[in-house]
């Protein structure tokens, strides 16, 4: 039977294994799975997969312009506990080295995979010089598994022809899964607990934005891999330019809702990342800085990390590191605007007029193509402001801005679930702190109680931008992680035997999923204005609201990023009558069903952020946000894990520490 | 810098079920107008939500008419310039005008292998069902690069 808008058709599956995303981490899951679903056959246990993403996996998530780096190779001259320690200290020191570790002793792999399958991936030659990814074959060079050299554009990144970066991996993955078991065009809503088991996942339900279709999917093990969160801040600009957030505007905090929602401990939502990228085009920095060696200023010229540089000395040990903390970094410029010796500017053309002393003028020109490509490949709309504003940046700086907060854990940022750890690596498997009694008593001890990547819900696993209390993994670490959790989810189906039942029967599931369209059509004609009803909210305004909210209250850049107890109380009030009012969103379409959903996602997520602010009492991220009434780094109280739970039934969230420990030496940072 | 679609080169993807616009937008933004009830241009595609779009591009690199552009944000950027890609199997080129009349064309190689040539697993091992529980991926029988153990201090 084909559905109507206002009375979908119901499409219900079974399968084992459910894919929820179709970004780095899920293409990493859809290739490494099936080899083991193979072996696991072989063994007697033949189990079904299905992904789901809610665009086309060719251009879907963070990667869909394509990327001009990769940021995560480990390379030959680094150990794996080097970049435990370089994520460890740029998050300020609270991370889990175990996890650092992992990602940090598998990621190359996937990188050498990506070349295979035709990435171009610049190369160093012998003779020094360096060759774009397409054109070094004839020149002798070699591939990376070869021990070919990359092109180093920082300690852990290398450089790329990125453009089609997504498009390739997506190609891989839909290759290995098989395009039987994927269905795109599907916005997952929310996950299903099991009806029999406690604490342990059994489905999940998703609607088709383009057909009058509700997916109802029972599952075994789900891998939640949905991406971070975007705009549940106001963005710099509110006209037509606010699609141009830094992050992907369609990754709307789903992970971390719908985990949260099925009884999911998260862990540091109060992280949160703000990039200082170039102003309205937010375009990358990194190869700025790293490889054309370019300088960031006030309007005066001053170089403001050099400056004022003493204020890192407000921080020990993390502004002491040979590389500070990205936050600091951002605090030692808001001095600057703040004491209202703004424009920032990168100095564009300085960097390129050294550059010039030293290379041929054939040299020069790929060198200027070299620094438009950084934006092309990976933000076109930064090139579109220098169009517009004609700057050319051998002529002309560019303004540097601080953006609006994102929430991701695979970037610079390590908010996301708490997971389960590798075993090998001396993770601590007990809870030894002052507060352990008031974390709940279901929830578990130690880092590793099951499956990597499982969280605290069984069946439930999650990677990259889910995976808490890492960061720094970046593209390549994503997928790697994604592939870890993709035979976790093996290993469980084969040692659970069990069959998963949904604990909300499937009429209930659908009528919540339509709400939105049976509230469109129920009140629409009690008013002349479509969008002006007293009955409903639109979802773009629910929107605004939740935005006004935060940037307002929980440190946006209204207040320079600053907050207080005082205004989280507000921002509480405001938040819970905002919950409320989610339930009356309206959507008149199925695109507004997939605004209405996504903004709800949203809301869920701001909640958890400001949750967490409000319970840590200091500033851990100075430069990210600033609790003034708390404005310093207290090692001895907050050197730990804030992490949380959910109670959808009650709506409320438990708030508690865990302790945090180092499983490699930091002190080797600071010498 | 939101999309638009040039009324003189678009051709609604000559009324297939599914337009590459529509397919290929991450953030659901492009629509057809099928009956023209809702731009006054029947079969002709639109981008619905001008001020959610990301400026990704993946629609404008994948028409096969070559009839989306964008227009750099109007509350942001001066008018007159332009940024547009033409990507082909191996490369892509870029043609970039500046308001002042400047132009550059850039050319960035795209891809190593032939589109649709990916072959995942040949020449790859079988998994080995019994390191299922143990670090390491399928094709490697164990991790890329194993590390300095004494570098773990909680061992
Ligand atoms: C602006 C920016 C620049 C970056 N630059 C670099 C770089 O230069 N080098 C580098 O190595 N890394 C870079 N990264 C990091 C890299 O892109 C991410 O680490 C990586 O993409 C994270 O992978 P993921 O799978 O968690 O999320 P994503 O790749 O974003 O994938 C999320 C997926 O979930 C889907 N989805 C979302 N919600 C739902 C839902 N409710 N239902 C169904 N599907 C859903 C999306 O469609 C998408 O397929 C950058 C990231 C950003 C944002
Ligand atoms: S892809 Fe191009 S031709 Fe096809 S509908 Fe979209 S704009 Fe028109
Ligand atoms: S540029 Fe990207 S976000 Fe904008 S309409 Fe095209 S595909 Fe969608």
């Amino acid at each position: 039977m084909a559905g109507t808008f206002g009375d979908p058709e119901v499409v219900e599956e079974n399968i084992d294994i459910l894919i929820i995303g179709g970004g780095m981490a899920a293409c990493g899951a859809a290739y490494e799975i099936m080899p083991w679903l193979e072996a696991a056959k072989k063994e007697g246990h033949d189990l079904s997969v299905r992904l789901v993403d809610k665009a086309a996996m060719d251009r879907s998530g963070a990667v869909a312009q394509g990327l001009s780096a990769i940021n995560t190779y480990i390379g030959e001259e680094q150990d794996p506990a080097d970049y435990a320690r370089m994520v460890s200290n740029d998050l300020m020191g609270i991370t889990r080295d175990d996890l650092a570790y992992d990602v940090g002793r598998h990621v190359d792999d996937s990188v050498h995979l990506f070349e295979e399958w035709g990435l171009p991936i610049w190369k160093t030659l012998d003779d020094g010089t360096r060759v774009d990814g397409a054109r070094w074959p004839a020149q002798g060079g070699k591939l990376l598994v070869e021990g070919g050299k990359p092109v180093r554009s920082g300690k852990w990144q290398i450089m790329i022809n990125g453009e089609s970066y997504k498009w390739i991996v997506a190609e891989a993955a839909k290759k290995a899964i098989g395009m039987d078991n994927i269905t795109e065009r599907v916005f997952v809503v929310k996950l299903v607990n099991d009806k029999n088991r406690e604490n342990t996942i059994a489905g999940a339900v998703g609607f088709s934005t383009r057909e009058d279709k509700v997916y109802v999917y029972t599952a075994k093990a789900i891998l939640l891999v949905a991406g971070g969160c975007v705009n549940i801040f106001r963005p710099r600009s509110v006209g037509e330019g606010q699609g141009r957030a830094w992050y992907p505007v369609w990754n709307a905090g789903s992970t971390y809702t719908m985990a949260a929602e099925a009884g999911a401990e998260l862990t540091l939502m109060e992280n949160r990342f703000v990039p200082a990228r170039f102003k309205d085009g937010y375009g990358p920095v990194g190869a700025w800085f790293l490889l054309f060696k370019a300088v960031a200023t006030n309007a005066f010229g001053e170089v403001y990390m050099d400056k004022n540089k003493e204020m890192l000395n407000d921080y020990p040990p993390y502004g002491q590191a040979a590389v500070p903390a990205s936050c600091l970094r951002n605090h030692l410029m808001l001095k600057e605007m703040k004491e209202g010796r703004g424009p920032m500017y990168m100095d564009t053309v300085t960097a390129l007029a050294n550059l010039r002393e030293e290379l041929t003028p054939k040299e020069v020109k790929h060198l200027e193509a070299e620094a438009w490509e950084d934006f092309l490949d990976m933000c076109v709309g930064q090139c579109g402001i220098w169009v517009g504003e004609n700057i050319e940046p051998e002529k002309k700086n560019s303004e540097l801005m601080p953006t609006e907060p994102y929430l991701l854990g695979s970037h610079s940022g390590c908010c996301g679930i708490w997971v389960s750890g590798p075993t090998d690596v001396g993770a601590p498997t007990t809870e030894e702190h002052e507060d352990k009694d008031k974390i709940p008593s279901h929830l578990p001890e130690g880092w590793n109680w099951g499956y990597r990547g499982m969280t605290t819900v069984n069946g439930l696993f999650t990677a990259a931008d889910g995976v808490g209390a890492s960061g720094h993994k970046f593209s390549s670490g994503s997928h790697a992680e994604g592939r870890l959790a993709a035979k976790a989810m093996v290993q469980y189906c084969m040692e659970n035997d069990y069959t998963p039942e949904l604990d909300t029967s499937v009429d209930d599931l659908v009528a919540e999923i339509y709400q939105p369209v049976r509230t469109y059509l129920e009140h629409k004609d009690y008013t002349t204005a479509i969008d002006v009803n007293p009955n409903y909210i639109t979802p773009r305004m629910l929107q605004f609201r939740l935005q006004k909210i935060m940037d307002e209250y929980v440190a946006g850049v209204a207040t320079y990023y600053q907050t207080n107890a005082h205004m989280m109380a507000v921002a509480e009030e405001k938040l819970e009558m905002l919950k409320e009012d989610a339930q009356k969103m309206r959507a008149k379409d199925l695109h507004e069903l997939l605004r209405a959903w996504e903004n709800y996602h949203r809301i869920l997520t701001a909640e958890a952020h400001m949750k967490h602010i409000q319970f840590r009492e200091e500033s851990r991220y100075p430069g990210f946000y600033y609790r003034t009434d708390f404005n310093l780094i207290d090692e001895e109280n907050w050197h730990c894990f804030v992490n949380s739970v959910y109670d959808k039934e009650t709506k409320t969230w438990t708030v508690f520490k865990r302790a945090h420990k180092d499983l490699v030496d930091k002190s080797k940072l600071f010498k | 810098m939101p999309t638009f679609v040039r009324t003189d080169k678009c051709d609604g993807c000559k009324g297939g079920d599914r337009t590459a616009c529509m397919y290929i937008c991450p953030h659901d933004l492009m629509k057809l107008d099928v009956d023209g009830s809702e731009t006054g241009h029947e079969m002709r595609a639109f981008n619905q939500e001008p001020d959610q779009c990301w400026e990704c591009y993946s629609c404008v690199k994948i028409c096969p008419q070559n009839a989306i552009e964008a227009r750099h944000y109007a509350d942001i950027v001066p008018l007159g310039g332009s940024v547009q890609p033409l990507r082909g199997a191996d490369s892509i080129m870029w043609t970039i005008k500046f308001r002042n009349g400047t132009m550059k064309r850039f050319k960035f190689p795209i891809r190593t292998t032939a589109e649709g040539s990916i072959d995942p697993y040949t020449g790859k091992p079988e998994a080995d069902i019994s390191k299922v529980g143990e670090a390491g991926f399928f094709n490697l029988g164990g991790v890329q690069k194993p590390g300095d153990r004494s570098e773990l201090i909680c061992l």
